[in-house]
This record gives C-alpha cells, structure tokens and sequence, in this order.
C-alpha cells in the first residue's frame, strides 16, 4: 500500500509539471498542429492500457530509443522498476491532468492577463502572476484526479513494470494477485476496501481543495 | 503631445482616424460603434491595426510604415478599463504594486508614488481587502490607482464610469479631477457621456463611424452650430473663466472670459481662479438693441460668426463671437429673419445670470 501511494506520488511529480505546460500550450496558444498535439495527449485515454504499456516498453526499453539511452548515459532501467510504473501511472492519467488544468485556465478572463500586460509583464510573467494563480483549483483537482487515478492504473502498469512484489505491484495488482491464488479473496476483499477509502478520500480531497480555492478568489461556492 | 495616425479594415467597418492632442486630457467621445475603444486598444498596442502611426512625447510607439511596434509590456501605457479588471487572488494593495514593481525605476522624485496615489485616489482603508469585497467605484478607483503607479507616460481611460450609476460617478469625478490638476499627466478618455467630456478634457476628438469629424479645444467646438454636439438639447459653448470680483451684498460674482464680462450668484470659489462655465444654447436671447427695465445682468456685445439651420426641428444655432470668447445661441429661424442674422452683424447675447452653468 505504501508502495502504491509512493508510485501515484511519484506519478503526479512527474506527471502534473507537464500536464501543467500542455495545458496552457493547449488553451491559450495559437500554433499549426495545435489540434494534433490536442489529440496526441488524449491517446491514453482511448487507447487500451496494455496497448500504452507496450509503447513505452518499446519506448524506453532497454533496447528501445529512449530506454538505451538512458540506460548508457545514466544507467537508469526504467522498465521493472518502481519509478517505471510511475511513469506508466503518470502517461496514464496525463489526460485528466490536462483536461481539469486546461478548463480552469480557458475559464479565467483573457483580460485579466492583457491587463497585467498594459502594466508591464511579459509572457513569463503573466503565466507565473496571473494565469497559474487563477488555475489554482483547476491544478489542484488535476493533480489529486491524477493521484487517484494513478493509485488505479493497471494495464500499463502491468504491461511495463510487471508484477513484482515490493517493487512495482501496486494496489490493482496486488488485488488481481489475491485473486490468481487460492483462498486469496480475504487479502483481496481488504484489498479492495483499501482502494476504495483512498479513492473516496482522494475525491472528497479535490473537491475541498478545489472550493477552498475558488473561495479564496471570491467566487461563491 | 499625442500624435495618432490609424487604418483598419475589419469586415463591415472601417477605422481611418487621425489627430494629435496638446498635453492635458484628450476626450474620444462619440455614440457607440463609432470606434472610440478601438483607438484606445491601438494605443496600447492590444489592437494591432493594417496601418498606424502612433507617436506619444516623442517616443513611436508604433509606425507600420517603418515596421516599428513596441510590444504592450513595453510601452508603458496606463490603461483604466471599464471593468476595473483587479486581479481577483490579490489583495487590492498587491493589485496596486503590480506596475509598479514592473516600471523602469526612474528619478525618485519624478515617480508617481504609492502613498501619493492612495491618498489621492482615498484607498486607504481598502489596502487590505480583496477586490471582489469592493463597490464598483471603489473598485474603478483602485484600478485608476493601478495604472497610474506602473509609471505611465500616458494614461488611457476606456468607458471608466460607464459601468457606475450616477451616485458612484459622483463619487469619482472629483477624484479624477484632483488627479489631473495634481499630475502633470497627459490623459486619453474614451466617453459617450457629455458631462464626463465637459468635467475633464481640454481637447475634444469627436468621432463617428470609424471617422474623426472635428477635433480642437473643448470651448472651441461646443460653440460650433455644425456638429452634432449642437443637435444635442443640452448644447451650449463652453467657456474657460476666471473669477474676478465677489460682490457678497449682492450675492454675485463677476467672471471674465476673455473680454466677457459674466455675472453669476455668488461663486463658492476665491478670486483668481479659473472655473470652466458652460451657457446652454437654449437659454441665450439674442436682440439689436439694449433692453430696458429688464432683471438681466449680462448684457454681452457680440458678432454673428455662423449661422447653422435645422430643418427637422425648425431652429437655428446662431455662432457668436466676442474676440476669442465664443457663444451658442439657438433660436428660431423666425427670429433669424427678423433680426437680419447673418456672419458679421453685431448683436447683443442676452444670458440671464441663473442660467450660467459653473461646471467646476
């Protein structure tokens, strides 16, 4: 359990920075291939988990582009390791990430960062003063949908980490291990009941947070 | 000195405006859809538009001809908008601070200052409050306040009353006159509210459909008979005048504009100051000879200068002028025929003493 928690932890570190980027990329920027870049960060979520698993094996595998590379210049293993099936959590629930930032930002008054730029803030600027204090709610209920959904992925978790107590098997996985086995379904019933508080939890987190937020900017709840 | 050259083309309208505005506050007034927000936004450089030319104190901020455009974060422009745009997660002394930890640090002394603003705009007790806990006038003046300490070298005020009820813009009208006697700042205020116009600007760019159709000193185009100001029932010319003799037993005061002589019930002002006066088209008689028996005070030799007929409403608007000092009278074209109205006739403007309007 505490190893799940870490590896949703460790996901939304190096998911929510990113998802943070792709999302103003995506609400305020105008470029070509801005819809392709739309539709690319959506991939996870209608592809089929075990499907993105694959392609970050074949990505970051040992043999793979990305993977070889790491591997020779820092010899960091990311396939089977914990941090590997952070990231397969953090690919995964990059999607929600996005989507919960990106709306809060779409939602905030352009014209309150052409104000902030009649009094003096470039780009930088009014990204870090204006437009990310504003998205606060909509960052914060994305990093704690991200860590839910996190604490549940197991396709690609399967898929890229594998299953290896201790190390890469999280709370989904250990569940479905209980219940490979024989009279495994006490562990897996507790188990489960584990997974469901914390997603309860999570949820009730990101909605508190999220109204603290949006009181503190004046709006009524 | 402000210098404005613009062109712009959107589908179904066209912007073609250009003037140049002496220090001082400069009104862009005109009904709505006449352009007047857009030229303020090419101003600031939010509206980029197909050919432009704008050039404030000697700096060109933009000049397409020669591919020159500041970008907004640089031209150092105050901008009031009509909806205060306070930023809503900081307190209202942070949205304060905002340009003004942004603005180049200049000599000391020529810095428009913090506790100077709050003072003069009377923020003070709302330093610590949030802006949505703020009325709208509080709020229009903390962003008055905000754009004045980024350290502007211009001050552009887009519609900033339009959004308040009368008894707010009561509020603040003293406000913005204190701060334009206070700082030697040169203002562009976009308004569709006369009164606004007559309150605080010094030059008056009138504008319609996207066009500049007269532009001068405020005194000088309120006394046109030609340009819609005069279609307006509250038209009358607008004089600047000083205060020169109380006369409290009589309860009157004299003022002089120019070679007029104005008598007025006694003003609450001292001697020498300047007040701005405004005498309603309406209520200006003009005759041939001087009336006798008669509770008239101001009894004003005048010259016929123009003389402008409105067919619809069957009335004409008589131009007068005594030296520099220029009058609107509108009377009849009856009246007109009878007395021989016409550009050079001398004329006697009679202004009952009631009906001078001491604007401030």
């Amino acid at each position: 359990m505490a190893l799940s928690l870490g590896v949703a932890g460790r996901s939304v570190g190096f998911g929510l920075p990113v998802a943070v980027v792709l999302a103003w990329v995506l609400a305020r920027g105008r470029f070509p291939g801005r819809a392709a870049l739309d539709a690319f960060v959506h991939l996870p979520m209608v592809l089929p988990p075990v499907v993105v698993g694959w392609l970050l094996l074949l990505l970051f595998g040992i043999r793979g582009p990305v993977g070889s590379w790491l591997d020779d210049w820092f010899g960091i293993r990311l396939v089977f390791s914990t941090s590997g099936a952070a990231i397969a959590c953090a690919v995964m629930s990059l999607p929600l990430m996005v989507r919960a930032i990106r709306l809060s930002i779409e939602a905030i008054d352009p014209g309150l960062e052409q104000a902030a730029r009649t009094l003096g803030a470039g780009r930088l600027d009014r990204l870090l003063t204006i437009t990310l204090p504003l998205a606060l709610p909509g960052v914060l209920s994305g990093a704690i949908v991200g860590y839910v959904a996190s604490l549940g992925e197991f396709g690609a978790v399967i898929t890229f980490a594998a299953n290896i107590p201790g190390e890469t098997q999280t709370l989904p996985l250990a569940i479905y291990s209980a219940l490979q086995t024989p009279d495994g379904e006490a562990t897996a019933a507790k188990l489960a009941l584990v997974s469901i508080t914390l997603a309860v939890a999570g949820l009730a987190a990101a909605e508190w947070a999220g109204r603290r937020a949006r009181a503190a900017l004046g709006h009524r709840p | 000195m402000i210098e404005v050259a613009l062109r712009h083309r959107w589908p179904g309208t066209v912007l073609d405006i250009e003037f140049t505005a002496p220090p001082g506050a400069t009104a862009l007034f005109g009904p709505s859809g006449a352009g007047k927000s857009s030229v303020v936004a090419a101003i600031a450089g939010l509206l980029r538009a197909d050919e432009a030319r704008i050039v404030v104190d000697g700096m060109v901020l933009s000049d397409t001809a020669h591919g020159v455009d500041v970008p907004v974060e640089q031209r150092r422009l105050g901008l009031v908008f009509q909806d205060a745009r306070l930023f809503p997660h900081m307190k209202v002394a942070d949205n304060l601070r905002y340009g003004l930890r942004r603005a180049p640090a200049g000599p000391p002394d020529a810095q428009i200052r913090f506790d100077d603003v709050v003072e003069l705009l009377g923020i003070a007790p709302l330093l610590a409050r949030r802006p949505h806990t703020l009325s709208g006038g509080e709020r229009q003046r903390v962003a008055i306040g905000r754009a004045l300490l980024a350290q502007p070298r211009l001050l552009l005020m887009d519609e900033p009353l339009a959004s308040l009820d009368g008894a707010r813009k009561a509020e603040i009208l003293p406000y913005l006159a204190r701060l334009k006697q206070s700082l030697a700042l040169p203002i562009v205020y976009v308004t569709h509210a006369l009164d606004e116009v007559l309150f605080m600007a010094d030059t008056l760019v009138l504008l319609e459909a996207g066009r500049v159709r007269a532009a001068g000193p405020v005194a000088e185009l309120t006394a046109r008979g030609d340009l819609p100001l005069a279609e307006r029932d509250d038209a009358g010319a607008v004089l600047e005048a000083r205060v020169a003799e109380h006369h409290p037993a009589r309860r009157l005061s004299l003022l002089r504009a120019g070679p007029l002589a104005l008598w007025v019930p006694l003003a609450p002002a001292q001697l020498g100051t300047w007040l701005r006066v405004r005498i309603p088209a309406r209520e200006i008689i003009l005759a041939t000879e001087v009336p006798q028996g008669i509770s008239l005070h101001n009894i004003l030799p005048t010259q016929v200068v123009n003389v402008t007929e409105d067919a619809v409403r069957h009335t004409a608007m008589v131009e007068l002028a005594t030296g520099p000092a220029r009058l609107l009278a509108r009377v009849t074209p009856d009246a007109v025929a009878r007395l021989g109205l016409r550009p050079g006739k001398p004329v006697l403007a009679l202004v009952k003493s009631m009906s001078v309007d001491v604007l401030k």
